[in-house]
């Protein structure tokens, strides 16, 4: 029971993680109906950011680590936010009326550029950091196992829970959540009512590659580590957990993400880590058998 | 026909739009004057919906030229037209369906940069016209029944405080009462608050009888035009578009 209690609270973290990215996958395909595969990079170049900024804020002689958090969150998501809008504006802005899979091709190929150039930037080697939040708690301790939730672990789900309150907000409450609403159910009809559909989808991709570049940073956190191939797996996962929780659907990635997170930890947990992420797909290919839109995407039947 | 004193709200001239290689309008001329209702009416297919989609730019015009207000917005983007205040009640309504009736309205006033207080009184005509929306505020749009839909999609549109109106075939699908009920209200606009309005219609006798003037469109062409009164006289129109036709 102890055992199994710290893996949830392990799988929750992970979770979090992959519901911030998942969220920008999700919102893309609902806005422009395409698969951003650049945007696990996104992910990878926001935990880059994390570190440089972290190491300069360091170096400068900040040592409160409540401030250098807060200022790291802001720099990596703002110029997080400049990649992912400047990679919609290069490579699919373009592309949008040309045949279906040219901005896919798009996306994989701006994959490639966004990891090769990390590499030729940072170097291919993993770049670790000392561990930035110590301590913890202990939760209850009995037979020689204690669970324990760290600090840092607490700053990646309240951070997670934060943003998720304000993005949600923002999507149900602002004028531009509604545009972007607007937007994914009738783009004409949204220009016909005077929304500026390009300004809207290069919004999308902002908000997302911010979102992704929380995640960068949780991970820097809680892995302390970052490397230039990190956006290809957590990606591929975090896609996963958008087509599980239904891809379109905001609440979908979130949930998805989280039940990617505990499947891949209790799996590693009881049976083996060599083959988390064979359990993880399994179960995404088992849900997509039995409810082929996910566990909270609709039927495609309000479409004309 | 038109009084010379006048200066046309909407100026089409020499219009032509195409979707590939299909030629949907084919060099129409177009007026209408402030405060005037205009009928269009012809058979399906006939460019009509085009007509009203090209206008917006959607699709853009080949040759020819769309005036607003003096002012050419041919080759304008679809929202900065929309933001000049031409409001369209669409072909198929359009209704955002996973959205509320209260933000689908509000939609439609985003469409201009009013004030709150503007919102308000702009809400408040709407539900005057259509006291129905007011039990659906909180509905999603996609529940509404056509009748409903419909009410929603010209509300919507006047949200904007338009000052050109322009509506695809709204009594198609709907129950005679409901048809004449929305008829009413677009002459209430008229009257009251001086609306120009395009309208668009299959139901070539109701649109006649409402409008001042019409235009009958034939395969991208405007082959015949007149007061509401004369075109509901001539013999081809009759034959055409109202003993053949559905009747209101």
């Amino acid at each position: 029971m102890d055992y199994f209690a710290q893996q949830v609270i392990n799988g929750i973290v992970l979770g979090s993680i992959y519901g911030l990215i998942a969220i920008g996958y999700t919102m893309v395909y609902g806005i422009v109906g395409m698969i951003n595969f650049a945007h696990g990079d996104i992910f990878m170049i926001g935990g880059f950011i994390a570190l440089i900024s972290f190491l300069v804020l360091v170096s400068i002689g900040l040592t409160a680590i409540p401030l250098i958090l807060l200022i790291v969150l802001l720099v990596s998501m703002a110029i997080t936010a400049l990649y992912g809008w400047t990679v919609e504006r290069i490579a699919y802005r373009p592309l949008r009326h040309s045949f279906r899979l040219a901005p896919m091709l798009s996306a994989i190929g701006m994959s490639f550029v966004l990891s090769n150039f990390s590499q030729v930037a940072q170097g291919a080697r993993v770049k670790p950091v000392p561990p930035i939040i110590t301590g913890g708690y202990t939760l209850l301790e009995q037979n020689g196992f204690a669970v324990r939730l760290s600090n840092a672990q607490i700053v990646v789900v309240v951070t997670t829970i934060v943003l998720l309150a304000i993005f949600t907000w923002l999507v149900s409450r602002t004028r531009l959540g509604r545009d972007m609403r607007a937007c994914e159910q009738d783009q004409t009809m949204a220009a016909l009512l005077g929304v500026d559909v390009d300004r809207t989808i290069s919004m999308t991709f902002v908000i997302g590659a911010a979102l992704a570049a929380v995640a960068g940073m949780m991970y820097l956190l809680y892995y302390g580590l970052v490397d230039f191939f990190m956006g290809f797996v957590a990606g591929i996962k975090a896609f996963t957990a958008a087509v599980l929780g239904g891809i379109g659907s905001l609440p979908g990635a979130m949930l998805g993400g989280l039940a990617i997170g505990l499947i891949e930890t209790l799996w590693s947990a009881y049976f083996s880590v060599e083959y988390k992420d064979v359990a993880a797909f399994s179960i995404l290919i088992i849900v997509l058998i039995f409810l082929p839109t996910g566990l909270l995407g609709r039927p495609e039947v309000e479409k004309v | 026909m038109t009084a010379p004193s006048v200066k046309p709200l909407l100026e089409i001239r020499g219009l032509r739009a195409a979707y590939g290689k299909i030629e949907a309008l084919k060099g129409v001329d177009l007026d209408i004057n402030p405060g005037e209702i205009v009928a269009l009416i012809g058979a399906n297919g006939a460019g009509k919906s085009t007509l009203m989609m090209t206008i917006f730019g959607r699709p853009r015009a080949r040759a020819g030229q769309i005036r607003f207000d003096g002012r050419d917005i041919t080759g304008m983007a679809t929202h900065e037209i929309a933001r000049l205040r031409i409001a369209q009640s669409p072909e198929g309504r359009r209704i955002f369906p996973r959205m509320s009736v209260a933000e689908n309205l509000q939609m439609g006033a985003d469409a201009t940069e009013c004030s709150e207080a503007d919102r308000a009184t702009g809400l408040e005509r709407v539900v005057t016209l259509f006291p129905r929306l007011k039990e659906r505020m909180a509905q999603r749009g996609g529940t509404l029944s056509g009748g409903e839909q419909q009410m929603l999609a010209i509300g919507r549109a006047l949200m904007s405080r338009p000052r050109l109106l322009m509506l695809d075939e709204p009594s198609l699908g709907l129950a005679p009462l409901v048809a004449r009920q929305i008829f009413d209200a677009i002459r209430t606009l008229n009257r009251q608050d001086g609306l120009t309005v395009l309208i668009v219609e299959q139901n070539a006798n109701h649109a006649l009888k409402l409008a001042h003037r019409g235009y009958v469109m034939v395969n991208g062409l405007i082959t015949l035009s007149g007061t509401g009164n004369e075109l509901l006289q001539r013999p081809e129109v009759r034959s055409a578009y109202l003993e053949g036709g559905r009747r209101g």
